[in-house]
């Protein structure tokens, strides 16, 4: 198993490298030169060119490539081209919140989404099965950001409940994770009651009935627990699109999180804050893909010998 | 008697089709959502017949701002006194244009992608799903944003952004599907036969995986859909003052307190119009394969 842990976290290294790369290529064809951003409009050329050859940046594109990635290893992200500060510092201080906001939308979805899908597909064709369907499909098609309007302009507007902005109390997280959980809530609820449905069908299902077992025991004990495989992969999954989503959200509530701090350093060609807040994300939803495919050989024991085997 | 042979073939294709189509027919959810895309895509190519672009949707009038709904403005004005329903008729244009082309771009590359790393197998299939294994981490916003950053937001990077994240998932539905009917006696026929590589995969292989890859094309249109409001809303997408729902949604943000409609009306035209396409993807991959449905 650690032998097995171990390979998957060797094999991030080449993705987490083409990923870093791709972005490197794309931020070198942002026009405007980042020496220039720094010194502001009024700076000489001599000191422009100073500051270049000081920068490294009239360096060799994959020269500078090599330096970042070495320099990227020991933890060490560069400085921000607009206020000087360390890019690491900067990042860890916002990845708080983005973390704090994802890890909530996704309980939400979970807490909400799997229970909604059981009862769906126990009771299909029922009013409660047509009634969140159609609120799944409805929550699947709405944008994130319309959603996270219209809480607001609900729950802040005219109730007064909840701050439509900031980052200071639980209260500011309600709405933002809420308007996160939204659709991958709507998908948990469609995945949860389509294997639900399939499982319930199968034989070891009718003996366990025939055996006597009570009814909650069959849907909880029996079929739940082979139901879960595919529900658990997409929870996992949409923990990955979270984090892409708030990006969004995080604008739509002015919280400060990695997102709102990326969206920022694009408008501004801030690359090293672009790139860190990159690969960060991409490290992070690694991780919780490797997460996902350990707990897998928990929930199927099947599994871990192929696993471990291979 | 070769007619009479090609005739047989032509019935049984016919047939086929129209199974299709019945059973498409018989969910009525999904010919709901038809419509309603019928309507929007109406609108988007007749959008100059309907309403002038240059006088309702960009010309700016401040004595009109912020009408509510009325007869002369269905859905009132913004807060540059533009009709709101003549932004929503060009605004359907932009997000199905959008929406199409970068599934249609997508979906070419992802086919070519898919179809040689499932086909060849081996180091051509390990090369190029590395690769879109690399593509894959990226979240579809996130690279949507690098790219438009770097190259500037016009319609053409927009719609490069949009496609080049779309493509593994393409690449990896048509390689999946390759890969399953790859192993099958027909195709080991058609090789004992001498027929070319490139020829297997556009007559005897593809054929076979178009179902999946209609779905997820019609499924991708929708998120497509989403993507682009999305980058709009943070002013990253479409730019104003050409009308976008996105956009139109970010620059009434501020009125949301006392005209949401200016928020709401843009935000049911997106949810529609994704909806739809949701249903009719979903009513699509019931008819193509009914053993799916439960």
């Amino acid at each position: 198993m650690l032998r097995y842990i171990g390979r998957r976290i060797l094999m991030m290294i080449p993705v987490l490298l083409g990923v870093s790369f791709i972005i490197f290529t794309i931020m070198e064809f942002t026009p405007g030169d980042p020496a220039m951003l720094m010194l502001g409009e009024n700076a000489t050329a001599s000191e422009v060119n100073e500051l270049r050859e000081e920068m490294g940046l009239n360096e060799n594109f994959l020269v500078r490539y090599y330096k970042y990635i070495k320099d990227a290893v020991k933890g060490d992200f560069g400085i921000s081209y607009r206020n000087k500060v360390s890019v690491s510092k900067e990042i860890t201080s916002r990845l708080n919140n983005t973390l704090k906001l994802t890890t909530l939308g996704v309980l939400i979805s979970v807490v909400i989404g799997v229970p909604v899908g059981i009862i769906s597909a126990v009771k299909q064709y029922s009013i409660i099965d047509y009634t969140s369907l159609i609120t799944a499909l409805i929550l699947t098609s709405l944008p994130a950001f319309f959603v996270g309007l219209m809480l607001i302009l609900l729950f802040s507007l005219h109730l007064n409940w909840l701050p439509p902005t900031g980052a200071d109390s639980w209260k500011n997280f309600v709405m933002p994770a809420i308007t996160l959980a939204a659709a991958s809530m709507a998908t948990l609820i469609r995945m949860t009651r389509s294997t639900m449905l399939e499982v319930i069908r199968q034989d070891y299902i009718r003996t366990a009935r025939a055996k006597g077992a009570t009814e909650n025991r069959v849907i909880y004990k029996h079929a739940l627990r082979n139901a879960l495989l595919p529900v658990v992969t997409l929870i996992g999954l949409n923990f990955g699109t979270q984090l892409g989503g708030a990006i969004v959200t995080e604008t739509v509530f002015t919280m400060p999180g990695l997102g709102s701090l990326m969206i920022a350093a694009v408008r501004t060609k801030d690359t090293p804050i672009v790139m860190a807040a990159v690969i960060t994300i991409a490290v992070i939803a690694g991780f919780i893909n490797l997460f996902v495919d350990i707990l897998y050989t928990f929930i199927d024991p099947r599994l871990k010998s192929d696993l471990v085997k291979n | 008697m070769i007619t009479e042979k090609k005739n047989k073939k032509m019935i049984k294709k016919k047939n086929r089709f129209l199974s299709i189509v019945f059973r498409f027919k018989k969910n009525k959810l999904a010919l709901f959502g038809l419509i309603i895309f019928a309507i929007m895509v109406f609108m988007a190519i007749f959008a100059d017949f309907i309403v002038d672009y240059e006088i309702d949707a960009i010309k700016q009038n401040m004595q009109n701002r912020f009408n509510p709904p009325s007869k002369e403005h269905f859905f009132g004005t913004d807060n540059f006194g533009r009709d709101v329903f003549a932004r929503i008729v060009f605004g359907a244009r932009i997000s199905l244009f959008v929406g199409i082309i970068t599934v249609g771009i997508s979906l070419f590359f992802g086919v070519l992608i898919g179809a040689t790393a499932g086909y060849f197998g081996g180091k051509v299939d390990n090369f190029w799903m590395r690769i879109m294994d690399v593509f894959l981490a990226i979240p579809q916003m996130l690279m949507a944003i690098a790219v438009v950053a770097a190259l500037g937001t016009d319609m053409f990077n927009l719609l490069i952004a949009l496609s080049v994240s779309q493509i593994p998932r393409f690449a990896r539905i048509v390689r999946s599907s390759i890969l399953t009917v790859k192993g099958q006696d027909y195709i080991e026929a058609a090789r004992a036969c001498g027929t070319s590589n490139s020829r297997i995969i556009s007559k005897h292989i593809l054929p076979n995986a178009i179902g999946p890859i209609i779905v997820q094309a019609t499924l991708n249109v929708a998120i497509t859909i989403l993507v682009i409001s999305a980058l709009s809303f943070v002013g990253l997408g479409v730019q104003p003052p050409t009308p976008e729902w996105g956009s139109m949604m970010a620059d009434s943000k501020s009125q949301l307190r006392y005209h949401p409609y200016l928020v709401i009306i843009p935000g049911i035209f997106v949810g529609l119009t994704v909806m739809s396409l949701n249903v009719i993807g979903d009513g699509l991959r019931d008819a193509l394969d009914p053993r799916l449905k439960n």
